[in-house]
């Protein structure tokens, strides 16, 4: 993949994943509406309330006419997502308590120069320079667009790597503002939040007001079964419930497997504007010496890193379980990808012409 | 007859579609020439700041301070007359003049702990870097611009629409730059 189709395939993951997001929010509030507010197109639960009352002739009190539940939650979603775009950076800054750096600082000085560098070999704006006030080492781009773009590092990378390790992180993270990758995991890490916050919420109504739901739903099952058979609705509720609970696990784990095949091209690109892939190995062995986690960097923010901040093992390990659980490729075969093209530019393959 | 009108039609799409293109990269193309031109510039206006700051520490250091001087004097008039080839060794000259001078400041404890020379240096080293960048992507955009003019079809109609290839940013033959800067360090 050239990096047009990069670009183009990190737009169309974009729109991709609002689009997935605006759908989920459309499922709750329907269920919402179904199980909750007793709304059914066509007016099959009134006639089911009736059966057993007086007011046969009344009008469908019982069920809601206007599905509000629904609208409500996709006005929500449709706030979310253009809030996730547009402070989808400010939201991720602030959340790790980033601040800008200053030029005043001789190790400050030198993150902005090497900012302004990488962009110069990139052909494009600088980025925004940020310190994040953590001891651990790590690094993240976000913003929607090159020309509204972030490079936030924390004080112990500044601290530890030397210029032109600093350089190799650098270049990396201006690989993913290069291939628009910023936007995509920064609307995604927004998404994922909101996701979360709104899995809770849902989850909290139901223990609350779960009663009201079985007692509906244990009244539909034994009047007569003008609903469809209970069993189907009870399936439906089902799928929902598990959808709403699973929904932040599921989200996570789209964006890890985004993440994941991102690092590999940030990392080539990061070695094609420096040319020297020697000093992001050497930069990449230092951030994976120190393996303590990340404590400024919270789990949604995870998968924008250059390495997970969790400071789990998982990354080092290979296989199935690795694949679907981490946000990262393992830092070995990172290593590895790196070398190859150290050595391929120091041992130029021979002409055979 | 419909056949004929949708080929020319495509030919022209074609045609059109290659042309903004190539006005596209070629506009690309001189401002990353630009960008190399600011860099010198800036390099140009550091010197003598440098110079200035290391001129005490570094008084045994005659000879190298006055080459560095000289040196951006030369590269001060050759940019300003705006020979390319010309801009290109003189500037050359400059950077070998400037490498030798870094690699002899680190015989001065004095300067290394000196808080404005550090600053200067860093400025130095940043600038340095940044010609550097700025002439690797414009040679990067270069490329591309060649490449796309050369490939066929394009390159049948390239010429006859006035493009021709641009000229890479390389170092001549004889450049000092190419040299490895000589560091006695007997002291």
């Amino acid at each position: 993949m050239n990096i047009y189709e990069q670009q183009a395939s990190n737009r169309r993951m974009t729109a991709f994943l609002m689009a997935v997001f605006l759908a989920f929010f459309l499922v709750i509030g329907l269920g919402f509406d179904y199980f909750y507010l007793n709304f059914a197109p066509g007016g099959a639960q009134a006639l089911a309330m009736t059966s057993d009352g007086y007011y046969a002739a009344g009008p469908a009190g019982a069920g809601s006419p206007v599905p509000f539940g629904t609208i409500i939650a996709l006005l929500i979603g449709l706030g979310l997502t253009a809030n996730s775009f547009f402070n989808g950076p400010r939201m991720v800054l602030r959340s790790t308590l980033a601040r800008r750096a200053v030029s005043g600082v001789d190790k400050e000085r030198q993150f902005i120069n090497v900012v302004t560098e990488m962009a110069t070999a990139a052909g494009l704006p600088a980025p925004a320079a940020y310190i994040i006030p953590d001891a651990d080492l790590n690094a993240f781009a976000t913003g929607t667009s090159p020309a509204n773009s972030v490079i936030a590092v924390t004080e112990g990378l500044l601290a530890t790597l030397n210029r032109e390790e600093l350089q190799g992180v650098v270049a990396h993270e201006m690989g993913h503002i290069r291939n628009f990758d910023i936007r995509l995991m920064t609307v995604s890490a927004a998404l994922m939040g909101a996701i979360a916050l709104l899995s809770d919420f849902a989850g909290r109504s139901m223990r609350y007001g779960g009663r009201s739901s079985s007692y509906g739903g244990s009244r539909s099952s034994s009047g007569s079964s003008r609903r469809g058979g209970g069993a189907a609705a009870l399936l439906l509720f089902v799928v929902w419930i598990v959808l709403v609970v699973l929904a932040p696990l599921i989200s996570r784990m789209l964006a890890m497997a985004i993440s994941r095949q991102r690092e590999f091209l940030a990392d080539a690109t990061g070695a094609e504007l420096t040319r020297n892939p020697k000093a992001l190995i050497s930069a990449l062995e230092k951030i994976r010496q120190a393996v303590m986690p990340t404590n400024a960097i919270n789990n949604g923010v995870a998968h924008m890193c250059i390495a997970d901040p969790r400071g789990s093992l998982i990354e080092e390990k290979l296989g199935f379980t690795a694949d679907l659980l981490a946000t990262h490729p393992p830092m070995q075969k990172r290593i590895l990808a790196l070398k190859a093209m150290a050595y391929q530019s120091e041992h130029p393959q021979p002409d055979f012409n | 007859m419909t056949i004929l009108a949708i080929v020319l039609l495509v030919l022209g799409g074609w045609l059109v579609f290659m042309f903004n293109g190539l006005v596209k990269l070629r506009n690309q193309v001189a401002n990353a020439f630009r960008q190399i031109d600011v860099q010198l510039k800036r390099r140009h206006d550091l010197i003598p700041n440098l110079v200035e700051s290391v001129k005490g520490e570094m008084k045994f250091e005659k000879e190298t301070l006055e080459r560095v001087i000289q040196a951006r004097a030369a590269a001060v008039s050759a940019g300003q007359g705006g020979n390319t080839g010309d801009i290109l060794a003189k500037e050359g000259m400059l950077t070998q003049a400037l490498g030798r001078l870094i690699a002899l400041s680190e015989n001065y404890p004095n300067l290394k702990a000196n808080e404005s020379v550090k600053v200067l240096m860093e400025e130095l080293t940043h600038t340095e870097n940044q010609i550097g960048f700025s002439r690797q992507f414009y040679n990067d955009v270069v490329t591309k611009f060649n490449t796309d003019q050369q490939v066929f079809p394009t390159n049948i109609f390239a010429s006859l629409l006035g493009f021709s290839p641009s000229q890479l940013w390389e170092l001549p033959a004889d450049s000092p730059e190419r040299q490895n800067p000589k560091v006695n360090l007997t002291v």
